[in-house]
């Protein structure tokens, strides 16, 4: 294939449209829609004695109030559990509006539609709930303590117990040279994407079919669970998802509530109904991630070399389940990085709390379990008096190990095998990146203006692309435009310009000829969703496919046109040609007009093929047997396992000892993530990932108190770092090809928020000294730990342990 | 996030604007900038059943600096303030803090006296009104008066104006001869509100010594205070002054809360540091001023 666009940092084609706002969000669709409200729980946990909507009746332009009693069928069972697992025991999901009890805040209670949202937020306002309150559980402590529980069936508030092992870790534990244990602390944050949820759906009565857009990384299964929600045949029901403004994992969870209940009013109603989620909402109804509290053993040799690792994690996962585990398969399967550890076991006990539900947010329990384990690997160093670069290296899976079997069983329920990579590589790059080795002499000038500077470095192992499939739809029509369909959906990754490049680059036309769709099931009903760094990996490899398949029919009927063998024919800037005969060409629109027999010339380009246009060949029917009209081709791919790809931080942190503050001085990264289509739109991706990295470290968490109340929800309180508070980042990219696909890509979607707070808290550790045994911290934490017994920490320069290597 | 119904009237005149309010009561609320009022609205935080919007009232756009201070009327912006080189010239704390307002988009529209009006003590303009020593004029249906700041904030969001009265403008007297200003705050992110800050006015004597340091702080405490720091650094030269001993001297003087970003014993340190750093620049800058002079 032609490497013209492959490879290259061409530039987003979507950011012209996305900047000079004539992007087509969830709200900008449908003006003249009803618009709903909810009455959300203002209790963590209560039960909903009786619900008065006496004095809400007469609110003018009030149209529909629900409450549980109004559901009916399949939509009055309890929402779905998306991913089931045996070890998932107690799943519990709620109803699109509480049945009996709330179980965190923000939980839906009553949908009020009116003609518009300030008068269906009125009418909300005058809905009188009674509550009988019960006992809160919050936090992963009270939730194994159990004293109260949140499913009255659930007495342990264990959801589940995931366990995985590589051999028998006791008996290696205590077959070690040393052995260390510890315990740390891991807080909550959120997706937290600029544009909220959002669902519009709209009925047509004659066609007794329903339009549903919804800001969704998963439109085909949305769609799927409103026919099934709804009792509609699925090709009754078609969801489209609009320009989305950021999803990172939030908007994969589904069926959210209102993507029921939006079009269960639509149809009730026969008119538009719209809801746009506002940020108060999103904080309280939508999903976290990440807290966790860790309990980690190690064993290590004298040289700091693991020889067992075991790790116990209460992972919250809020008040219920519907995405199942995968957050702490994540965690327990990807925490060992690039580390070649020989026992290994972890056990992650998933508990229920009085909280919003926890499902993955980018990263994906991954953050999680890079600080455990990178947290593990300073301890080692410190303990040893080694390096702390040094002693990952002497851990790294050597290049010669791949495939790296863990006989583990990854999120995707297939064996965990690294299929390539090159972490020592890796790290040269990193040391060299950040100058490591001659730290110490920027530590003194440092000291010298009265600052106080630390340098910490984490490294990671991402699972990509996992199937189990994606698919694509590639066409030329007989203008030349080709036309690229996709069922996953776009959040503003650059899905259009990357599947653009990759089929003008298989088909050999100008960029500018290729559109691209994501995220219509009109266009491609089947798809999985838009999550675990897998769009590149397997939508782009399905795209590719497509376009082979496209080209090979042009090739052959241009072969006819062109009295040629195919083999000897190529495409290049559309025009198909006799490869070293100039002249000897047909352009592709041609081709496309010839690949569909025509009857009726409406337009120039039909007449071409009219049957009275050419000689034709009368022996044979004008589409041939097996073949079929037009020039296009559906492919999918369907990946054997994920791939992994993986990367190394480095961070140097300033922090002034008169006030605390923690400033990133230098934030480097080498990243792989295997073949590259777009180098311009990976270092986007992996600066996007280390803000949110920054953000999970030093400025975000959710503060709920006792009572279940989440104080900070709102943008005022919940701090995510502007762009004043993201460092620039230094980045070097490493490419180690994924041999599972034919474009060697791996995802590289999530990659930059994942050793964000794990090399930080390194950092942060190396500059003032102490302990850091919980993340995020800020400044007023800071200067907590530094007053407090917090254990006193050293860290050897590579210079000191040199000698040991 | 939609606000309640509310009335809404936009006077053209300062009686007009007294009349909505008296007619509507304690329902109604004065808009200018709207920065802090509307997104209560928005939560509904606040119901108000009429806003009086006083955009559209002449006269209220002007600073005007004179040689005793600087008048700023209840319809300039903070980015205006901030732009003013004549304010800042006659009273350099006024473009410091109001640099140091939330991010351009909220000082192209949020007003300077709207700000004090709201009385949150986090505000910068707060405290620079009671660090200045200056006072607001209240329109009210009975006249017109001068209200000094310490009599104007009397708690968080609460003021001594009561019943219908539109805040006419601010009044910040001119910096003293021989003296520096110096304004610093610490935020958790650039242009929110800060943690802890601090506006700080140094007067030197004809001697080049301190005669006197004053500070007021910005999230700390219920209502802006001006805290008398002189007796640590009183009588030395303002170049070896002790300011570190002024910062301690306040450190002991504030009365901080705790919150969610900030425990009030992280908060007294910042104090502590910003009260030296500040010192040290306000000394410099009133000794450059003598030299200039």
């Amino acid at each position: 294939m032609t490497t013209k666009f492959f490879g290259e940092p061409v530039r987003r084609r979507e950011d012209a449209r996305l900047i000079v706002g004539q992007g087509r969000y969830l709200d900008d669709i449908g003006s003249g829609a009803y618009e709903a409200a909810f009455v959300r729980s203002p209790y963590a946990h209560a039960r909903v004695l009786d619900i008065d909507v006496s004095a809400a009746m007469g609110v003018e332009g009030l149209l529909a109030i629900y409450t549980y009693e109004d559901l009916t069928g399949p939509l009055a069972e309890p929402l779905p559990v998306l991913i089931p697992h045996p070890q998932l025991t107690s799943p519990r999901t709620g109803y699109p509006l509480v049945k009996a009890v709330a179980q965190h805040v923000g939980e839906p209670i009553v949908m009020v539609v009116a003609t518009d949202r300030y008068i269906a937020e009125d009418a909300a306002g005058l809905i009188e709930v009674s509550y009988e309150e019960l006992p809160v559980v919050v936090g992963v402590d009270a939730a194994e303590a159990a004293e109260r529980t949140v499913h009255d069936d659930v007495p342990d508030n264990v959801a589940a117990r995931h366990h995985q092992e590589t051999g028998d870790v006791e008996a290696a534990l205590a077959a070690s040279a040393h052995t260390l244990s510890f315990t740390q602390y891991f807080e909550r944050s959120a997706s937290m994407p600029m544009e909220g949820k959002g669902v519009h759906a709209r009925w047509d009565d004659a066609d007794s079919s329903l339009r549903v857009y919804s800001s969704t990384q998963a439109s085909t299964s949305v769609r799927a669970a409103i026919a099934a929600k709804l009792e509609l045949s699925m090709e009754k029901v078609e969801v489209i998802a609009p320009d989305v403004g950021g999803g990172f994992g939030v908007k994969i969870v589904h069926p959210w509530p209102e993507e029921l209940l939006v079009p269960m009013a639509a149809r009730l109603l026969g008119h538009e109904v719209k809801w746009t989620e506002d940020r108060r909402e999103h904080f309280i109804s939508s999903a976290h991630e990440r807290q966790q509290r860790q309990e980690i053993t190690v064993g290590y040799d004298d040289d700091g070399r693991i020889t067992a690792l075991d790790v116990l994690v209460w992972h919250d996962n809020g008040a219920y389940t519907p995405y199942g585990i995968i957050v702490p398969i994540n965690t327990a399967t990807q925490l060992c990085g690039p580390y070649d550890i020989p026992v290994y076991r972890a056990r992650v006990n998933s508990v229920y709390t009085n909280t919003v539900i926890v499902t993955p947010y980018r990263g994906a329990g991954r953050p999680q379990g890079t600080f455990a384990m990178e947290r593990t690997m300073d301890r080692i160093a410190q303990e040893r008096g080694i390096d702390r670069a040094l002693v990952r290296e002497r851990n790294l899976i050597q290049p010669d190990q791949f495939p790296y079997d863990w006989g583990l069983t990854f999120q995707d329920g297939r064996p965990l095998i690294y299929d390539s990579g090159d972490y020592p590589a890796m790290m040269a790059k990193l040391k060299v990146l950040v100058d490591w080795d001659g730290f110490a002499e920027r530590r003194a000038a440092a000291e010298a203006r009265g600052k106080l500077l630390g340098i910490g470095m984490a490294p990671y192992v991402e699972g990509t692309g996992p199937g189990p499939y994606e698919g694509a739809h590639v066409q030329v029509l007989g203008s030349g435009k080709v036309l690229v369909s996709t069922g996953l959906t776009s959040q503003g990754q650059g899905h259009e310009t990357v599947f653009a490049q990759l089929a003008a680059s298989e088909l050999g036309v100008p960029l500018e000829d290729v559109e691209v769709t994501t995220g219509d099931t009109r266009r491609f009903g089947y798809a999985v969703g838009t999550f675990a760094s897998r769009a590149a990996v397997v939508s782009g490899n399905a795209v590719a496919l497509a376009a082979r398949g496209v080209k090979e029919k042009a090739l052959r009927i241009a072969a006819e046109v062109l009295e040629a063998d195919p083999a000897d024919l190529e495409i290049d800037e559309g025009l198909v040609q006799v490869k070293g005969t100039p002249g000897a060409s047909i352009p592709l629109r041609t081709v496309a007009v010839l690949s569909n027999p025509l009857r009726y010339a409406f337009d120039e380009a039909a007449r071409q093929a009219t049957q009275f246009a050419g000689p034709g060949d009368d022996s044979k029917p004008p589409v041939a047997v097996g073949d079929a009209p037009g020039l296009e081709h559906t492919d999918y791919y369907s990946p054997l396992r994920s791939t992994f790809a993986s990367g190394a931080h480095a961070v140097v942190v300033e922090i002034d000892p008169a006030t605390w503050e923690i400033a990133i001085e230098q934030y480097a990264v080498v990243h792989d993530c295997g073949t590259i289509i777009n180098p311009m739109i990976v270092e986007g991706q992996v600066h996007g990932g280390v803000a949110q990295g920054v953000g999970g470290a030093l400025y975000e968490r959710m503060a709920y108190d006792r009572d279940g109340q989440l104080t900070n929800a709102s943008f005022m309180d919940f701090l995510m770092p502007y762009a004043s508070e993201v460092p620039d980042v230094d980045i070097d990219h490493q490419s180690t090809p994924s041999p599972l696909n034919a474009l060697g890509i791996k995802g590289a979607g999530e990659a930059g928020v994942i050793p964000g707070s794990a090399a930080i808290a390194s950092a942060i550790e190396d500059a003032v000294g102490r302990r850091i045994a919980a993340m995020p911290i800020s400044p007023t934490e800071l200067y907590d730990l530094v007053r407090s017994d917090a254990e006193r920490v050293t860290n050897s320069s590579p210079h000191d342990s040199g000698a040991m290597a | 996030m939609k606000p309640a119904p509310f009335g809404y009237a936009d006077p053209t005149s300062v009686d007009e604007a007294l009349d909505v309010l008296t007619a509507e009561g304690e329902g109604a609320k004065v808009l200018a900038g709207g920065q802090s009022l509307l997104p209560l609205l928005s939560m509904r935080l606040a119901a108000p059943t009429t806003l009086v919007d006083i955009n559209r009232v002449p006269g209220l756009d002007q600073i005007s600096a004179g040689r005793d201070g600087v008048r700023v009327g209840a319809l300039v912006r903070h980015a205006e303030l901030l732009a003013s080189a004549e304010a800042a010239g006659v009273q350099p704390l006024l473009g410091r803090a109001t640099a140091n307002v939330a991010h351009p988009a909220i000082r192209n529209r949020g007003t300077t006296v709207g700000s004090i009006a709201h009385a949150d003590p986090s505000g910068e303009m707060t405290a620079v009104l009671a660090l200045t020593d200056g006072s607001v004029t209240v329109a009210t249906p009975g006249g017109r008066e001068t209200i000094g700041w310490g009599d104007f904030f009397l708690g968080p969001l609460e003021t001594s104006v009561h019943g219908p009265a539109v805040v006419l403008d601010a009044f910040f007297p001119a910096l003293p001869e021989r003296s520096g200003t110096a304004f610093a705050e610490i935020a958790r992110r650039k242009g929110d509100y800060a943690v802890c800050g601090a506006g700080v006015v140094v007067t030197l004597d004809a001697d080049r010594r301190v005669s006197s340091a004053r500070a007021a702080y910005l999230s700390v405490g219920l209502v802006p205070a001006v805290h008398d720091l002189t007796d640590a650094v009183v009588g030395q030269p303002v170049d070896s002054a002790d300011w570190t001993a002024a910062g301690e001297l306040a450190r002991g003087l504030v009365d901080p809360d705790g919150d969610l970003h900030a425990s009030a014993d992280y908060r007294r340190l910042l104090v502590a540091t910003l009260t030296a750093r500040t010192l040290a620049d306000a000394g410099a800058e009133a000794l450059a001023r003598m030299e200039t002079a």
